[in-house]
C-alpha cells in the first residue's frame, strides 16, 4: 500500500461524507422528506448490523457472532444501558469462541 | 466550567460514550497491531487513521493488500465501502452545517456509530447535534489512543475476535436504533432492507448490499408531503 493509494481513499471518502449534505442544498427540508431521510440512514444501519452479524467478507461468520449481537439486541430492547449491552455481547461471543462454537 | 460541559451533555450520554469508546480504542489498537505486522510504515498506518478515518474500509484496505490486491482494488473497495455514508450525511448533515471549520469537522466525523448516536435523539435538534459531537470527540481520542497502543504492544490484540469485538459495534448500533424501529412504517422498510442486503450479501463487493436496503424506502414512500407542504400554515 504506497501512499498514493492511502491519499485517494482519504480524498475519495471525504467526498462521499461531503456529499450527502451538498445534496441536501440550503433549503430548509419539509418535515416529511426530513423524515424520509432519517429513515433512509435508520435502514441502511439496520442492514449494516444484520450483514455484519452474519457474513464476514462475503461467508457465513458463524453462530459465536450473531448469538453475541442477538444477545446484546435483547438486553438493548430491556433498556439496559449501552456499557452493559457492549461487554454481554462481546463476551458472549468471546466465550461461544473460547468454547469451540464459531 | 468541567461541570457545566458535564450537565450540558449529560449522564447518560457521557456514560454512553465512555462505554463505546472502549470497543473503538480496541478496535483502533487490533488495526494499528495488525498494519504493524503486515510491514506497514508507522506514518501509513497514521495516514490512514486520520484521513481515511473509516474503520470497516482500512481493515478492509490491509485485507486487500495482504491478498495481494494492487492500489486499485485497495482504493476501490474502501470507497465501495464508504459510500454508505452518502444516506448518512443527508440524514444529519444538517446538524453541523454551520461554520467552515464545523463543516469540516463534522464531514471527517460522520461515522455509523455518530450517525446512529445522532438519530437516537430523534427530533430533538440540539441534542442530536450533542450527540453527534460528543460520541464524535469520544471515537476520535479512543481511535487515537488505540492506534498508539496497538502500534507498541501489537501482537495478540492484532485478533480482536478473540475479545468479541465484531460482536460489540453491530451491537451498539442495534441498540441505537431498536427505538426508531417502534415506527410501523420504519420496521417494515427496515426488516425489508436488511433481508435483501443479506440476500445479496454472498454475491455482490461489501458496501452495495447495505445501500440496495434502502429499497425498503418504497413502504414509506412521502405521496402526501406535497399536498401538506401547499396547504396554508
Amino acid at each position: 500500500m504506497t501512499w498514493i493509494d492511502v491519499a485517494v481513499l482519504a480524498v475519495g471518502t471525504f467526498l462521499i461524507r461531503l456529499s450527502g449534505p451538498l445534496l441536501r442544498g440550503r433549503v430548509d427540508l419539509s418535515e416529511e422528506t426530513e423524515e424520509f431521510l432519517k429513515r433512509g440512514a435508520t435502514v441502511v444501519l439496520v442492514a449494516l448490523v444484520a450483514t455484519s452479524s452474519v457474513m464476514v467478507e462475503n461467508e457465513w461468520a458463524g453462530w459465536a457472532l450473531p448469538a453475541g449481537v442477538l444477545v446484546g439486541g435483547v438486553l438493548a430492547w430491556k433498556r439496559l444501558p449501552l456499557a452493559v449491552v457492549v461487554v454481554a455481547a462481546a463476551a458472549t461471543t468471546a466465550l461461544l469462541r473460547l468454547g469451540g462454537v464459531d | 466550567m468541567a461541570f457545566r460541559v458535564f450537565t450540558v451533555i449529560g449522564r447518560d450520554l457521557l456514560r454512553d460514550t465512555a462505554a463505546y469508546s472502549v470497543g473503538i480504542a480496541v478496535a483502533g489498537a487490533a488495526f494499528a497491531a495488525l498494519a504493524t505486522a503486515q510491514g506497514l510504515p508507522w506514518w501509513i498506518t497514521w495516514a490512514m487513521s486520520i484521513f481515511v478515518y473509516a474503520g470497516t474500509a482500512q481493515f478492509a484496505a490491509l485485507g486487500v493488500a495482504a491478498a495481494g490486491g494492487g492500489g486499485l482494488a485497495i482504493v476501490a473497495t474502501g470507497l465501495v465501502l464508504n459510500l454508505r455514508h452518502i444516506p448518512y450525511g443527508l440524514a444529519v448533515g444538517h446538524l453541523y452545517w454551520d461554520r467552515w471549520w464545523t463543516r469540516i469537522l463534522g464531514t471527517q466525523n460522520l461515522l455509523d456509530t455518530t450517525t446512529a448516536f445522532a438519530l437516537a435523539e430523534g427530533d430533538d435538534r440540539r441534542r442530536a447535534e450533542i450527540a453527534y459531537w460528543t460520541t464524535g470527540a469520544g471515537n476520535a481520542v479512543a481511535w487515537v489512543i488505540g492506534n498508539l497502543a496497538g502500534m507498541f504492544i501489537g501482537g495478540w490484540i492484532a485478533e480482536p475476535e478473540t475479545l468479541g469485538l465484531d460482536a460489540a459495534l453491530p451491537a451498539i448500533i442495534l441498540a441505537l436504533v431498536l427505538p426508531s424501529l417502534k415506527d410501523r412504517g420504519t420496521l417494515l422498510a427496515a426488516v425489508t432492507g436488511a433481508a435483501i442486503a443479506l440476500a445479496t450479501s454472498p454475491f455482490l463487493p461489501a458496501g452495495i448490499p447495505v445501500l440496495l436496503a434502502l429499497l425498503g424506502l418504497v413502504f414509506v414512500w412521502p405521496r402526501k408531503g406535497r399536498e401538506r407542504e401547499e396547504a396554508p400554515r
